[in-house]
């Protein structure tokens, strides 16, 4: 039967199930799929620390949402048009965020009477009117797997598993996607067990044909392609973005990369990913703790290379003491900090921003440091060639603060060409640099930089000490003088806040904005999402982000002050906004949420209208 | 390979421009020297010798060697000395810490350089006493040991660090004593001719919270009946006229002195620091009493292992090896990578 196309321009689902079942994988798959046909992207998993929590409990939950349009957006949606909920568990864990009208496939084979009281159903939600509001296809995706594997020789187990490639051929069907690049990748990862291939190519095939047949779907849909700006485009999560990043540095700067680091979650995959990109110059130490991964990148950038640690926020706090240390040293040093809902262990898997303080403030004594945070996934990329170039030219460590929402998020990313990324190389320093033309002051500045010279060990003639101890200032040496100590001090200051960044830049298509709405970091596609939305509605404002977190922009105190009211959204209590308080006296307004979510653009436009109604 | 050119370098060469700052009578001068005298036979140029270490008076030792040198933080000095070797093959590292800064607040990181085999010359100050801090007890002081902040004796027991180099296999591990100027070049010499982890416990006298600690094994009345002086495939015999021999009684674990006039010529151990097995090296560790009798000096096990260092030199030079293009198209190539797609 030939089936009635509908054009849409933007389309948001979500794909839950248990974490058993393979639901990052289908959206993966989806969203490559989807990229392929070149619609804008953006992407949220959202899943459990545990591995495998119980199985169909809503702890064990898994979910992956993928919002794609013929425009380019600015988050993964706020509420799903589609939910394929694979089990009781992920229908009752996420019917909450559907709109009314939203369609619901279920997996009607995972509907018993056990596994409905294992989540607390007193009746089948299927059979009573409580989805009344919703357009339901009842599906019976296992049973139907099973079907359609009948003549395939793999176990039943196997068979049952291959329902998640069923469902994704469902969907491809209905979003009309193209598929080729999901056959290929089957082919890669069960490249070892031919019978996988065929088996879950063949459930794939049969999901597909399912939509091609029933009359449950009565409508296909397309969504064209984004009019995106010209050249190749892959997608992204921000960990494979920043870790790109740190290779693109070690390729410009023609200097070893060298990563310490310690598993903790959101922050692993960037371990994962550069342990393979040894032809590049980049070595991996996994050591035995947080301390030892700094240490170890410390005494790597001591010898001439560049030092990298990445971890997220109790990882943060053990490495504070070293971080202190690269301070006095003032050798170069990327600390990339993945952050995640603390305090403690907090919540591993869920996102939040609440690291800024510790960030700015989190170490002993005065010691600062410059601090940026990526916008996006692919910016991710851009802002660790950013931290590291800041770290080699003015021999400092840099926190870089990524967080779990851009981490594991994705968007299309349009390829830079290497050639157009910055030049990063580095003079170490060869010979004496005092006034007598024999003398190596290894404290000694570089009147533009402030930096001193990086005279690594192998050097003939450089033989020094530098240590923690307070250093005179040119020679190095121990020294416990009081004005010395008050000049070093203000000295490791001025050279922080002497780091030249770009003004900030503030998007008031208008012009007459009153209020500003201030973020940084993750927050700044749910703030230009809900910019879009008031603007579309006839109502200005005016949107800056902060890349900079230190030194911020030098233009910024003159931006808050020329606005009515500042605005700023943060996923934590309000630490910029103290900062901004502090700094410039300006009251801004601080708007706070908590949930490990990023935010809705719906929650920040309803904020950002009172605050309007009332400038 | 041609042979290498001689330096003609002096321990002078060695000795920085800074006022060493030691207690006067502090054990550490004499090991300062020591080393300032064995420095030239390495016959390495100072510009890529390294001292890194981390707090804790022997920690202030890198400031007083005219090489390159790092005075880090309390305990993590082998952690940057692997992230420095591991990327600087070329350099020779030394680590030199003490008993509270190894085995105390950074016990974790000396024991997994140790089980990695980093390439690093870790030499342990052990005065078990702490010093900088103004004497309190250490992680090597005996049981009750009265200190500032153990008025009614220390409760907790002590490290043997050997015991604890040799129980995370530590692929060179020796002892010596700082005022034995000989019998400590003869075991720096052992170590700096070792590749990967070379563990050396230098017994270093305290002379203002703790002196006297091991006088039993310096004093000339005691010292002969007390030190075992371990000489590679030698019987193990000491006293002052040979008189005690070291054995492995049949059924037991351990090793026992016993007095050699009794004792078969062939059941006397013969000392051999290249078995694989740590447990003989641990066995040796554990001779010692309270009292410091019999305690051995020297190499107690010295063997062949891949540093660290090497494997993961090797790692990357087999990666580099399989590039052909220069780094800039090779990157490109990674930049694309994976499922791409173009918009004209």
């Amino acid at each position: 039967m030939t089936k009635k196309i509908r054009q849409l321009d933007r389309v948001v689902i979500r794909f839950a199930g248990d974490s058993g079942d393979g639901m990052q994988l289908t959206g993966d798959r989806f969203t490559s799929e989807t990229a392929q046909l070149g619609n804008d992207i953006s992407t949220l998993p959202n899943f459990p620390a545990e591995i495998r929590a119980p199985a169909g409990t809503l702890p064990g939950v898994s979910s992956f949402q993928v919002h794609f349009a013929d425009y380019d957006i600015l988050t993964p949606g706020d509420s799903p048009n589609v939910l394929v909920a694979m089990n009781p568990a992920a229908l009752k864990a996420n019917l909450a965020d559907l709109p009314r009208g939203a369609d619901i496939i279920v997996n009607t084979d995972e509907f018993t009477r056990r596994n409905l009281a294992k989540v607390g159903y007193q009746a089948n939600p299927l059979e009573d009117d409580s989805l009344a509001g919703y357009t339901v296809h009842p599906v019976a995706l296992t049973s139907m797997t099973v079907g359609a594997l009948a003549d395939h020789e793999v176990s039943k187990k196997d068979a049952e598993r291959a329902k998640n490639m069923f469902a994704l051929g469902l969907l491809s069907w209905m979003y009309s996607r193209p598929y080729e690049s999901t056959l290929r990748f089957l082919e890669r990862k069960f490249a070892t067990r031919p019978e996988l291939v065929g088996a879950n190519v063949a459930a794939f095939k049969a999901g597909w044909n399912f939509g091609e047949t029933t009359e449950d779907f009565a409508v296909r849909y397309e969504v064209k392609p984004a009019k995106m700006p010209p050249g190749t485009y892959r997608n992204i999560t921000g960990n494979a973005a920043l870790s790109l990043g740190l290779v693109a540095a070690g390729v410009r700067s023609e200097l070893l990369v060298f990563l310490g680091a310690y598993p903790i979650t959101p922050a692993s995959d960037i371990l994962h990913e550069l342990s393979k990109h040894k032809r590049f110059g980049v070595l991996t130490m996994q050591a035995e703790d947080e301390i030892a991964a700094i240490g170890a990148a410390l005494g790597a950038s001591y010898g001439g290379a560049l030092g990298v640690t990445t971890t997220s926020g109790p990882g943060v706090a053990l490495k504070s003491e070293t971080i202190s240390l690269a301070v006095a040293l003032e050798l170069p040093l990327v600390i990339v900090d993945v952050q995640r809902a603390g305090p403690s262990t907090g919540m591993p898997t869920k996102t939040e921003q609440a690291d800024l303080n510790m960030a700015l403030f989190g170490r002993h004594g005065e010691a600062p440091v410059a601090v940026l945070a990526p916008k996006s996934p692919a910016d991710c990329f851009y802002a660790a060639l950013e931290a590291a170039r800041i770290a080699l030219t003015y021999r400092t460590p840099v926190l870089l603060l990524s967080d779990n929402y851009v981490a594991n998020g994705s968007e299309p990313w349009l390829l830079p060409d290497v050639e157009s990324l910055p030049d990063l190389r580095v003079d170490f320093a060869t010979g004496p640099n005092g006034e007598d033309g024999a003398t190596f002051l290894p404290y000694l500045r570089d009147p533009e930089t402030l930096a001193r010279p990086w005279a690594v060990p192998g050097t003939p003639g450089l033989e020094h000490r530098i240590g923690g101890l307070e250093k005179a200032d040119k020679t190095g040496d121990i020294s416990y003088d009081p004005a010395n100590h008050d000049l070093m001090v203000r000295t490791r200051a001025a050279r922080i806040e002497a780091i030249p960044v770009p003004d900030l830049e503030v998007e008031d298509p208008d012009g007459d904005a009153q209020v500003l709405v201030l973020g940084w970091g993750s927050t700044y596609g749910p703030i230009g999402a809900a910019c879009r939305g008031l603007r579309q509605r006839g109502l200005s404002v005016a949107q800056a982000h902060l890349r900079h977190l230190a030194p911020m922009p030098a233009n910024l105190g003159e931006i808050l002050r020329s606005y009515e009211r500042v605005v700023i959204p943060e996923m934590n209590l309000g630490q910029l906004a103290q900062v901004i308080r502090a700094r410039y006296l300006v009251d801004a307004i601080s708007y706070n949420q908590v949930h490990g979510l990023p935010f809705t653009a719906n929650e920040l436009e309803t904020m950002l209208e009172e605050v309007l109604k009332n400038v | 390979m041609s042979e290498p050119v001689a330096l003609k370098l002096t321990a002078k060469d060695f000795k920085s421009n800074q006022e060493v700052r030691w207690c006067p009578g502090c054990g550490d001068y004499a090991i300062l020297a020591a080393v300032q005298g064995f420095m030239p036979e390495l016959n390495i140029p100072r510009e890529r010798i390294v001292f890194v270490s981390g707090i804790g008076c022997s920690s202030r030792f890198p400031y007083y060697m005219n090489t390159y040198g790092m005075h880090s933080i309390h305990g993590r000095a082998p952690a940057i000395a692997t992230g420095l070797s591991t990327t600087r093959p070329d350099l020779s590292v030394w680590v030199v810490t003490g008993d509270g800064d190894a085995l105390s607040i950074g016990g974790n990181h000396l024991i997994h350089a140790l089980r990695r085999n980093v390439n690093l010359k870790i030499l342990l100050f052990n005065n078990q006493i702490y010093g900088l801090t103004k004497g309190q007890y250490s992680p090597t002081s005996e049981v009750g040991k009265i200190t500032k902040s153990t008025p009614v004796g220390s409760a907790d027991a002590p490290f043997n660090p050997l015991s604890l180099a040799l129980g995370a296999e530590a692929t060179f591990v020796a002892r010596t004593i700082d005022s034995d100027r000989k019998h400590l070049q003869s075991v720096l010499r052992a170590a700096a001719e070792h590749e990967g982890s070379a563990f050396v416990e230098i017994y270093q006298n305290c002379n203002i919270f703790n002196d006297g600690a091991f006088e039993q094994l310096k004093g000339p009345a005691t010292r002969d009946d007390s030190l075992i002086r371990l000489e590679h495939d030698q019987p193990i015999t000491f006293g002052r006229d040979g008189q005690f021999c070291v054995v492995h009684p049949p059924g037991g674990f351990g090793l026992e002195v016993r007095e050699t006039a009794a004792t078969a010529a062939e059941e006397i151990v013969v000392h051999d620091a290249t078995i694989t097995d740590p447990a003989y090296a641990f066995a040796l560790s554990r001779l010692p009493g309270l009292d410091l009798r019999n305690t051995p000096i020297g190499v107690f096990r010295s063997v062949r292992r891949p540093s660290y260092d090497s494997v993961v030199q090797e790692q990357l030079d087999a990666a580099r090896a399989t590039v052909t293009e220069p780094r800039e198209q090779l990157f490109a190539g990674l930049l694309h990578s994976g499922d791409t797609w173009t918009i004209d």
